[in-house]
């Protein structure tokens, strides 16, 4: 028999991923959905002699999906058929919850309900009747407090249950909870006699999401039975549309509201006023702007300087670099490739001053992990305090000058820590614009923790090195945003969030979250730094290299660099981060000038991408905007070089 | 100014309805027998040979009717708080009184908007053409109310595709409570346990009765 397939659905911050990890107790994999980026999280579960397969779907607010997470959350329900479908709820929010639970339902899907975060709802005095709305729904209804692991054990046995019977025990089919007005019945009535074929949802599903113009469903349909069929159902959504003056989903939604509303009234009292708790009165005093900005500034300061910066690139990697790999890796290896490889040549690929293990590794474990790991680290925080929307929520009125919103600053300060990765997450951004936008500025002057970590060692060295660098990053971020907002036609952003409760998040929780995105970036990126070895290698012995070092002496020497930067660019086109660690040692062999060190800073800083963004560039946004915007990048790096060095040789900041 | 009786009224309201709307030809076989309509062809209103029955002075009359009916509409869902089967009877006989400026005084107090609670459209009068802003106004768009401010969503006036689908998944419709926190940088509010922060255009068509002000 084939394997059950268990769904867990519902709106972001309600602890679905919760929830699922504590139903697997497996091992998890992560996969993209077919031709997408959305990440899937797939696991095994064993119920009894039944085996199933939970998957964890991205969040989903409604129905009708909006964005590209939601509408591959919504294909999975429609094209994976599902066996169960779990529709995770915060409890205290139980009526914005309602209307999908009614939507899945109606569309004869086989729903349990899990009302989460009970202990919130609990605090804020919300009591929930959970037999009566078990039988106003007709479906299972499970409270748990899924970060406790309360509940578990019952929304097992419900799936047991579920799983052992015959679904018509538990489930009337066709089942009808909400009554839209005769105008909407009747055109669902049509739109279902109209379906010939038999699809995974009920006719009275299918019907409603055609009738508010569900493309996708739309196409479905008209895979399965042709055009002649689509352009029926579309004259009866239109001749319902000139019938009536607002918007169907409109509509549709306020019924479906005004049911949620009835069956709450029913089973949800709240005796307590709720109480000014700590979280409240922080949270909201977080967004005030005399706390709010200093605040931010703070977090930049400390989280970002002095942890991922100081501590990360400073301490961890000096630690790494000289007591484990120096005194212990590297001539650990050297010593064995001495013995076992005579040829000098074929040894230098892995020990020699560009080997795989002397360069590559070294590079990847010593320099770039620490200050990524605590990046993720910090990320993953502030993702799970609920300060991220709320930074959002902040910033949104400055991004908004950029054509950006307060959403963007997910990806934004994710490209912080991996440009790659945040490059991936602006799909999370509603419009192409914006996505645009934010591509390139990831691309051009977000500097990754990587890079970010090996600069500020760098150029804390100088005094206002690392200020006027900073100053000149921000500038060029600034104003790239500004013209592409001005220059790049479509609709301004507009910004809508939820914000969650601060929470004091799960240490357990943190780490595991900073070991999935470490374990991602490691297996896209170690691979790359293993390449970029060889690759130089070969380069090397074949004195290829050489021509291009050379051929780069005119462009450096055109911004006022040395040419022993040469081999920094050069890597640097492998990885900016590459290039900026060996900036990084030819600073420590005192072998650069401040000034030449400024702008190679910032040069690096805005250069081209690295080969893992170039390729998500493509993949993203199309090979043509990738290649673009690398050719851009070049140019427009070497002119505010060229520009810097001219200005900082003009106003004698460094003169040497 | 005409001066019209509640019978006639409704009569201009309805050819009003099915002409304009429903773009249908009106039934002049039960109308003809009322006096009323004996009144308005009297008044040069109506006109039986015309294929749409309405003259040109008819035609202005009738939409002030159906202005007057629906505004009255929303003066009870919105301020007094009606429930449906009870806001058509209410409302008809509200509007028979809404004369004289005060149609435009109701449209003012209820910020001008733009549909009935059944979603018909209510017809533009001349203080919403030179629309400022107006104080004491009851309903008001999320944007300009205060921190501490509570009031009930009464409709969003957003009525393109993305826009409302937003408001919608976010659950902001008609009937829910919110209380305003911030206004800046962005506009915070309350809702039903929740906290939501939205930009100043999407406060913008949020439209709330105000229930409590600070």
């Amino acid at each position: 028999m084939a394997r059950k397939k268990i769904v867990i659905v519902g709106s972001p911050n309600v602890g679905k991923s919760s929830i699922f990890n504590n139903l697997s107790s497996r091992y998890a994999t992560v996969s993209n959905y077919p031709g997408t980026t959305v990440e899937l999280f797939k696991a095994r579960l064993e119920i009894g002699d039944k085996e199933c397969e939970v998957i964890d779907t991205p969040g989903m607010y409604s129905f009708l999906p909006l964005s590209e997470d939601e509408r591959i959350a919504r294909l999975i329900l429609t094209k994976d058929k599902p066996d169960i479908v779990i529709h995770v709820a915060a409890a205290k929010s139980l009526d914005r919850a309602l209307p999908l639970t009614l939507q899945l339902i109606e569309a004869g899907l086989l729903v349990i309900l899990v009302l989460n975060i009970m202990d919130e709802a609990r605090k804020d005095g919300i009591d929930i009747d959970i037999r009566k709305l078990e039988k106003e729904l007709g479906i299972p209804v499970v409270p748990t407090v899924s970060i406790r692991g309360e509940g578990i054990v019952e929304l097992r046995k419900v799936i047991g249950q579920l799983l052992n019977s015959k679904v018509s025990d538990f489930f009337a089919k066709d089942k009808q909870l909400v009554e839209y007005p005769p105008l909407i019945e009747g055109a669902l009535m049509g739109m279902a006699s109209c379906l010939k074929t038999s699809y995974f949802l009920s006719k009275r599903g299918m019907g409603l999401l055609a009738l508010q113009g569900d493309d996708e469903i739309l196409k479905l349909i008209e895979e399965n039975e042709g055009k002649e069929n689509v352009r029926r159902l579309l004259a009866i959504k239109k001749d319902i549309s000139t019938k009536v003056h607002q918007p169907i989903e409109y509509i549709v939604n306020l019924k479906l509201q005004q049911r949620v509303n009835e069956i709450k009234a029913g089973v949800l009292s709240q005796t307590v006023k709720k109480k000014k708790d700590l979280s409240r009165v922080l949270g909201d005093y977080i967004l005030r702007p005399i706390v709010g900005i200093p605040l931010l500034l703070c977090f930049l300061y400390f989280a970002i300087y002095k942890l991922v910066g100081e501590f990360g690139a400073g301490v961890c990697v000096d630690f790494l670099e000289k007591k484990v790999f120096g005194a212990y890796i590297n001539p650990f290896f050297t010593s064995i490739f001495e013995k076992i490889i005579p040829f000098d040549w074929i040894r230098s690929l892995f020990v020699g001053e560009y080997g795989i293990i002397t360069l590559g590794l070294r590079y990847a474990v010593a320099i770039v992990l620490p200050i990524v790991g605590i990046f993720f680290f910090v990320f993953s925080f502030a993702e799970d305090t609920g300060y991220l929307p709320r930074m959002g929520t902040m910033l949104d009125r400055l991004l908004k000058k950029i054509g950006l919103s307060g959403r963007a600053v997910i990806p934004i300060v994710l490209g912080l820590g991996c440009d790659t990765m945040a490059t991936m997450v602006t799909r999370i951004l509603p419009t192409k614009r914006e996505r645009i936008i934010a591509t390139i500025l990831l691309s051009l002057t977000v500097p990754c923790s990587a890079q970010l970590g090996v600069i500020m060692a760098v150029l804390s060295q100088q005094k206002g090195a690392l200020l006027l660098w900073f100053l000149v990053i921000s500038a060029i971020f600034a104003l790239t945003g500004f013209f592409l907002n001005r220059i790049l036609k479509g609709k301004k952003p507009s910004f809508y969030t939820e914000l969650p409760p601060l929470r004091l998040p799960r240490l357990s929780n943190i780490f595991t979250k900073t070991y999935m995105r470490l374990k991602w970036y490691f297996k896209e990126v170690l691979p790359l730094f293993i390449w970029a070895s060889v690759i130089i290698w070969v380069g090397q012995i074949t004195k290829i290299f050489d021509v291009v070092l050379y051929l780069l002496n005119s462009p450096l020497k055109f911004i006022g660099l040395s040419k022993s930067l040469a081999p920094v660019f050069l890597f640097g086109f492998f990885r900016r981060d590459y290039g900026a660690a060996g900036l990084y040692d030819l600073s420590n062999q005192g072998l650069v000038s401040p000034r030449e060190l400024v702008v190679a800073a910032v040069v690096l800083t805005l250069f081209l991408p690295c080969i893992a963004q170039f390729l998500v560039n493509i993949r993203e946004r199309g090979m043509k905007f990738a290649l673009g915007i690398t050719v851009f990048i070049l140019l427009f790096s070497f002119s505010v070089g060229f520009v810097l060095n001219k200005m900082l040789l003009l106003t004698g900041i460094y003169q040497i | 100014m005409y001066k019209l009786s509640d019978n006639e009224e409704d009569i201009l309201e309805s050819l009003w309805i099915e002409i304009e709307e429903n773009k249908d030809k009106p039934n002049t076989r039960v109308l003809k027998d009322e006096s009323a309509f004996q009144e308005l062809m009297d008044k040069g209103l109506v006109d039986i040979n015309k294929k749409t029955l309405l003259t040109k002075e008819g035609l202005k009359e009738a939409q002030k009717c159906v202005r007057r009916h629906r505004l009255a509409e929303r003066l009870v869902a919105d301020v007094l708080d009606l429930k449906d089967p009870l806001i058509h009877e209410a409302s008809c006989k509200f509007e028979h009184g809404l004369h004289h400026g005060l149609e435009d005084n109701v449209c003012i107090l209820l910020g001008h908007p733009k549909t009935c609670p059944h979603g018909k459209p209510i017809p533009a009068g001349e203080c919403c053409s030179n629309f400022e802003k107006i104080p004491q106004r009851l309903i008001v768009p999320l944007k300009e109310l205060q921190p501490g401010d509570i009031g009930k969503i009464s409709y969003v006036s957003a009525y393109e595709g993305e826009v409302l689908k937003k408001l919608i998944s976010m659950g902001f419709l008609p009937g829910k409570q919110v209380k305003l926190l911030h206004r800046f940088p962005s506009f915070v509010f309350e809702m039903e346990n929740s906290s939501f922060a939205i930009d100043k255009d999407l406060a913008g068509t949020i439209h709330v009765l105000l229930l409590k002000r600070q």
